[in-house]
Formats: C-alpha cells, sequence, structure tokens
C-alpha cells in the first residue's frame, strides 16, 4: 500500500514539475503579455496542484494534509485574481474595451 | 542530491546579486531584489532556521520589495536623466575600489571566525525552562536580549515619524495614499474580501504559535499589516489620518508597555527588562500582545506613506 502511494507522490509531483516547466517555456517564449500570462497561470494552478495531490499522502497528519490544500487554494484565490488584473490593466493600456 | 540543490541555490543568489547590481532600470532590480529576498529564504529554510526564513519572507521580500516599488515608482521620472548621465571614470574606479575594500574585509571577518563559531546555544538551551516559551528563538528575543527587541520596535516607531515628516505642511494630520475608487464589483473588491479573513486568522495563528514554534510578533504583524492594505488598495477602508488620536495612542502602545514592564524589572527583580521569577511567560505575553497591534500598524502605515490629502479630501 505505501509503496503504491509513493508512485503516486513520484507520479504526481513529477506531472507537477513538467507543467511547472511548461509554463516557464511558455513564459519565456510567448510572443506577447496576455499569452505569458497564460501560461504561467497553469504552472500555478496545476502545477502547485499536482505537487500538493502528490504530497498529499506523505502528510504528518489530517491536519498537515489541509494545511498544503489551503496553501493550494489560497494560490489559486490570488494567482486567479492577479492575473485578472494585470490583464485587465493590459487591455486598458492597449486602448482595447475589456 | 540536496547538496547539488544547495550549490544552485547559491549560484542563483550570486548571480542575481551581480544582476539586481548592474541593473540599470530600477524597477527590474527591484523585482530582482524581491526574488532574491524569497531565494534567501529557502537559504534560511536549508540552515533550519524556520524563524528567519518567515521573516526573510514577510520582511526582506513582501514589505521591503512593496517599499522599494512604491519608491521605484516614485522615482521613474527621474529614471531618463539618471540614466543618461555617465559618471567619470575616477568615479568609477572610486565606486569599484570601495565596494571590493568592503568586500575584503567581509571576507576577512568571515574567514577569521574561530571554529567552532562562539555559541550561547547551550546557555540558551539550559536555561529556557526559566522562560515558559517552548520557542528558543523567541524566548531569546524576548527574555535573554529582550532590550534588543524593544530596540526594534522604537526604532520603527522612529521611522514612521521620519516618513510623516516628509508630509507637506498643507496636508499634515490629513491621509496617507491617493483616494482609491474602486469598483466594488471588481476584482481588487473581491479578492480583499474573501482574502482577508483568512489572511487575519493566519496572521494571528502565526503570532500566537510564536511562543512555542517558528513565528512571532513580526511576521504575523506583516501578514495583518498587508491586509489591511489591500481592503485599503481596494477601496473598501480609508487610510487613516494621522492625527487621529486613537491611532497614536496605538503606535505608541506597544513601546510603552514594554518599557514599563523593563521599569517593573528594575523595582523587583533588580535590573532593567529583567522578570521575576515564575512571571517570564505572562509578561513576554503582555508584551507580545502590546506590540503586535503597534507592529501591524506602523508596517501598515510606513508602506502608506507620508500624507498625500487632507483629512476630507
Amino acid at each position: 500500500m505505501s509503496t503504491l502511494l509513493d508512485l503516486w507522490t513520484m507520479a504526481a509531483v513529477c506531472a507537477g514539475a513538467i507543467f511547472f516547466l511548461a509554463g516557464m517555456v511558455g513564459l519565456l517564449r510567448f510572443p506577447d503579455s496576455l499569452t505569458r500570462l497564460h501560461a504561467l497561470t497553469k504552472a500555478d494552478n496545476l502545477g502547485l496542484g499536482l505537487v500538493v495531490l502528490g504530497l498529499l499522502p506523505q502528510a504528518g497528519g489530517v491536519l498537515d494534509a489541509l494545511k498544503l490544500l489551503l496553501i493550494w487554494f489560497l494560490l489559486l484565490l490570488s494567482g486567479a485574481a492577479v492575473s485578472q488584473l494585470i490583464a485587465h490593466r493590459i487591455v486598458r493600456e492597449a486602448g482595447r474595451k475589456p | 542530491m540536496i547538496d547539488a540543490l544547495n550549490a544552485v541555490l547559491v549560484v542563483l543568489i550570486a548571480g542575481l546579486a551581480v544582476w539586481i547590481t548592474l541593473a540599470r532600470d530600477t524597477f527590474s532590480a527591484v523585482v530582482a531584489f524581491i526574488v532574491y529576498g524569497l531565494l534567501l529564504t529557502l537559504v534560511w529554510v536549508q540552515l533550519q532556521g524556520i524563524d528567519v526564513a518567515l521573516t526573510e519572507a514577510a520582511i526582506g521580500g513582501g514589505l521591503t520589495g512593496a517599499l522599494l516599488i512604491g519608491a521605484a515608482s516614485r522615482l521613474r521620472h527621474t529614471e531618463k536623466t539618471v540614466a543618461a548621465e555617465q559618471p567619470g571614470s575616477a568615479l568609477k574606479w572610486l565606486a569599484a575600489g570601495v565596494s571590493t575594500a568592503v568586500t575584503g574585509v567581509l571576507a576577512l571577518c568571515v574567514l577569521a571566525l574561530p571554529t567552532p563559531a562562539p555559541s550561547l546555544a547551550r546557555e540558551v538551551a539550559a536555561n529556557i525552562g526559566s522562560t515558559g516559551v517552548g520557542n528558543p528563538i523567541t524566548a531569546v528575543l524576548l527574555a535573554f536580549r529582550s532590550m534588543d527587541t524593544l530596540l526594534e520596535a522604537v526604532v520603527l516607531l522612529f521611522a514612521l515619524i521620519g516618513v510623516w515628516s516628509l508630509t507637506p505642511d498643507r496636508f499634515w494630520a490629513g491621509r496617507p495614499g491617493f483616494k482609491q475608487i474602486a469598483d466594488p464589483n471588481g476584482m481588487l473588491a473581491y479578492i480583499a474580501r474573501v482574502l482577508s479573513p483568512i489572511g487575519i486568522v493566519v496572521g494571528l495563528y502565526i503570532f500566537w504559535a510564536g511562543a512555542d514554534y517558528p513565528g512571532g510578533k513580526f511576521q504575523g504583524a506583516t501578514i495583518l499589516a498587508a491586509m489591511w492594505l489591500l481592503v485599503i488598495m481596494a477601496g473598501l477602508a480609508e487610510s487613516p489620518a494621522i492625527s487621529q488620536i486613537g491611532l497614536r495612542s496605538i503606535l505608541v502602545l506597544g513601546p510603552m508597555v514594554f518599557i514599563a514592564i523593563g521599569f517593573l524589572g528594575v523595582a523587583v527583580a533588580d535590573a532593567f527588562l529583567a522578570y521575576p521569577i515564575g512571571f517570564a511567560k505572562p509578561l513576554i505575553l503582555a508584551i507580545e500582545f502590546a506590540l503586535m497591534p503597534t507592529l501591524t500598524l506602523i508596517l501598515g502605515l510606513l508602506l502608506l506613506g507620508a500624507p498625500q490629502r487632507t483629512r476630507d479630501a
């Protein structure tokens, strides 16, 4: 059972790392701010989400697991809000209506 | 594996430090400095200094970063003229010489440290029982070296007075920052409504946990101050007028309680800031509780800056 959980951790954390890598590549390679923002949110939301899901079986107890989930939730919230604000600013500066 | 990661961290930090020094654009340098603070946080975690890591993340990365971003955006209109200035070669050589000399002296000091480094860790571990706190960092900060903590709190108050003294005469006793007119249904107002209750709980938790685990009033106060600023920036609350008596009383409350307890030590336990036996924990708690609102206000007001409009504007 514990081997199975370890395998799950490895698979999920690796998948998360791939999302971070892809997000990083997107951030460096995409042509404009809006698409770069898009790449970044993938790394934040999915990458960290998979890492957290992978680490859940390794957490010391229910409380630690809840703390991990809370961190993910807070990052989802702030990431979504901040990228909305940045995107709003970009659109406004480009002179288009949001 | 861990060694390789540490090596990567060291290379990243050294490279970033060079880049910050060389960057001509103030704003990029500031952003890089914030990243630098976050990397330093990782270093402190690796060195098992969780308390320092928390402080570095909250104050070094977060608060200082926000202060510097504010400074950079105020300096933006001077950027062009500064970038156009070419310092003479004598000045360049002088700057390089002084920097190299300072670095050299620092390196010599580090190399001259005796091994093992002098440490009072054993004495702290032996006497921590008498303070009643479980976290050795808190014990050092509020029992064994409480004088330093008192001076730290007072220095912050002086820093705030320094910021306030930059107020133009006509705005004295006014409100810091421009009036925020935010869309009440906008994203910022939403995030301020959802995030601030969670942030307040987290801030108070970190403050409360500081007695026995990594955490404490400085880290907790930074988070509370951040939540306060978020609510102000979202336009859900006004920044306070600096003439308010209530505001000013809270600003001096923390240091006053600290000093009063210090003099109590003179009367009861023979030394300034000495705690009578058996009363260390409650007195430390009293100081922490008095300092917490003071620090929150000072940190928030430092970021808000000098008043920029009248009280009713």
